[in-house]
């Protein structure tokens, strides 16, 4: 998990006017679908596009792994469990490929790191909501990750290269955590009238954070155009958003849950389902750090930070002197250290 | 039935419950411990540090499902891995006490994890050459992920000890503090006698100087004191626990009591 169009009044990005002939050469290679790379010219604000992007991206992973998380000593069995344990172990790992994507671009991990702590950058508004019950932990791989899933497959494509790859890697285990936490709904859905209930509270909470995570509307999303210029973006967050309440929509009918969306139908001319009001306040104010548990997961982060900071300067000390001891005896016991 | 062959069956059958005893103090070790490190995922000292007590847990509780299977089997009561887990009491539970202690700082998680890892090294790879075939194979693939554990531990121990003045402290104080419970670790009991003369397990108390030796070996790298002999020793594989195991079960167990006899 999980990128998201966050930028909803960010200024528009200079025109990729500057150097003249490079930016032009640069702007027919994107068009020719080739990969852009880190050693070669490209624009600044294509660069610090992709920076913004990527590292809110590696954030929500991290921030992602906090609410389920949560439910790793509580997991109802062991195979439960090891398959959470596994998951979120994944989002982990799709942070650190993310964070060295990032770093390709000329910015460190720790200076990024600094930015989500601070609360300066931004991360997936859907991980400031809690995870109650069990059920939560199936609906956040069907509808989270399935959404991701939606966003992140067109990124595959995405001009710059070593955010491309990335993606590559990440969508085959976002597609298995979405199968995972499908499963999960299924099995709670099959089963008793409390878990049957505990489900269909999890959808009823889960559902409209979801469809938020596409981000604002695109008559609100001012990045939108120029980042498609730069195949950075393939698809508006309208678009993904309709493709994947196209695809859900069926998913709840077969669990036997209900969307909770009166609004909710099939739209026959255009051939998609239409759905109710988005409550766009509520998503402005998940942002601005006043959902649900925007606190507990900066808290969360921040606490992990600061009472790890003597194992990290402990860390640092020792290689340290296991460097001074390299060089003193010419570096071939140094491994074992002292001993 | 003549009274040999009663005498015969009777101690067939203590056999089998020996040894069912004795998994089932392997795979409550591993589930127990890998519990614990369940507790760290997302909050570690550093990304790195996440994915890797990520996977120990990972594969502690990879070891305690196949190693609480074969308990079930052994047992014949039909119970399965997660009956065993989830719906056995703290005096039920056979795992060292040394399992159960709280992740504490970096440095406590760490040291636990050592002194089991350099334990679990011990066993398992003299269980991998065990008469039970079945046990043996567990062991074999625990051997495997224990040395990657110990590495991890050990190198985690050397950083701590011979890092800052403060992570030394840390180190040695957790080292202190949890000293104690490796008394338990080679003080055989007569589950333990049984299966080593049964050639299921091996000799307890000789597995102490080859352990010692590592411990030791550990420990000068890291700069570390070996705490004094341990004077008093918890019995946790005799289901005699310290007061954190009943809380640790109360999180795990929540939702299979909470809701009993459903597919999950
Ligand atoms: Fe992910
Ligand atoms: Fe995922």
């Amino acid at each position: 998990m999980y990128t998201q169009a966050l930028d909803t009044h960010g200024k528009e990005p200079l025109p990729a006017g500057e150097g003249g002939a490079v930016a032009q050469r640069f702007q027919a290679r994107v068009d020719a679908d080739e990969k852009i790379e880190p050693k070669d010219w490209m624009p600044d604000a294509y660069r610090q596009t992709l920076i913004r992007q990527i590292s809110q991206h590696a954030h929500s992973e991290i921030v992602g792994m906090l609410p389920e998380g949560n439910w790793i000593t509580r997991a109802p069995t062991l195979r439960r469990k090891a398959v959470l344990i596994a998951k979120v172990q994944d989002e982990g790992g799709h942070g650190m490929y993310l964070y060295s994507a990032a770093e390709t671009l000329g910015v460190a991990r720790a200076e990024l790191f600094e930015q989500l702590l601070s609360g300066a950058a931004k991360y997936s508004s859907i991980f400031n909501y809690p995870t109650l019950t069990w059920a939560d932990i199936g609906a956040i791989g069907w509808l989270v990750d399935g959404a991701a899933i939606m966003n992140q497959i067109p990124i595959c494509r995405c001009s710059y290269g070593p955010y491309a790859r990335a993606m590559v890697r990440i969508c085959k285990e976002e597609s298995f955590h979405q199968r995972q936490g499908f499963e999960i709904m299924l099995t709670l859905a099959r089963g008793s009238a409390a878990q049957r209930a505990m489900a269909q509270d999890a959808l009823n909470r889960w559902w409209w954070p979801s469809i938020m995570m596409f981000g604002p509307s695109d008559a609100d999303s001012k990045h939108t155009a120029q980042s498609m210029r730069w195949k950075i973006k393939r698809f508006s967050n309208d678009e993904l958003r309709q493709k994947f309440i196209d695809i859900t929509v069926p998913q709840a009918f077969f669990l036997g849950l209900a969307i909770p969306d009166r609004e909710l139908h099939w739209n026959e001319s255009t051939q998609h389902y239409d759905i109710g009001a988005i409550d766009w306040a509520e998503f402005h104010a998940v942002l601005k750090g006043n959902g649900p548990c925007n606190r507990e997961r900066l808290e969360a982060r921040r606490g992990a930070y600061e009472s790890g900071r003597w194992v990290r300067e402990a860390a640092a000390a020792h290689a340290a002197k296991e460097r001074a001891r390299t060089a003193s005896t010419g570096g071939s016991t140094a491994q074992t250290g002292r001993t | 039935m003549s009274s040999a062959e009663r005498h015969a069956a009777e101690s067939e059958r203590e056999l089998q419950a020996a040894r069912c005893r004795y998994v089932l103090r392997l795979g409550d070790t591993a589930l127990v411990l890998g519990q614990r490190l369940g507790e760290w995922v997302g909050h570690a000292p550093a990304l790195e540090e996440d994915l890797g007590l990520a996977n120990l847990a990972l594969d502690l509780v990879g070891q305690a499902r196949l190693l609480l299977t074969y308990a079930g089997e052994l047992e014949g009561r039909g119970r399965d891995e997660d009956d065993l887990a989830f719906l056995r009491d703290a005096p039920e539970f056979m795992n060292l006490a040394l399992a159960e202690q709280p992740n504490g700082d970096f440095a406590v998680t760490i040291v636990r994890q050592w002194l089991i890892d350099t334990w679990q090294l011990q066993v398992y790879r003299a269980l991998a050459a065990s008469t039970d075939t079945r046990l043996a194979a567990i062991a074999a693939k625990a051997l495997k992920e224990t040395l990657y554990h110990h590495r991890f531990s050990s190198g985690w121990l050397a950083r701590l000890g011979d890092g800052t003045a403060e992570s030394h402290e840390r180190a040695q104080r957790a080292l202190e503090e949890l000293w104690r419970f490796t008394a338990e670790f080679f003080a055989p009991d007569e589950v333990d006698e049984r299966v080593h003369a049964a050639g299921i397990a091996p000799e307890l108390p000789g597995l102490a100087a080859p352990w010692s030796a590592q411990v030791d070996a550990d420990l000068a790298a890291a700069t570390l004191r070996r705490p004094a002999v341990a004077s008093y020793s918890w019995h946790g594989k005799r289901g005699v626990h310290t007061e954190h195991l009943g809380h640790l079960l109360a999180a795990m167990q929540h939702l299979q009591r909470t809701y009993p006899g459903l597919r999950w």
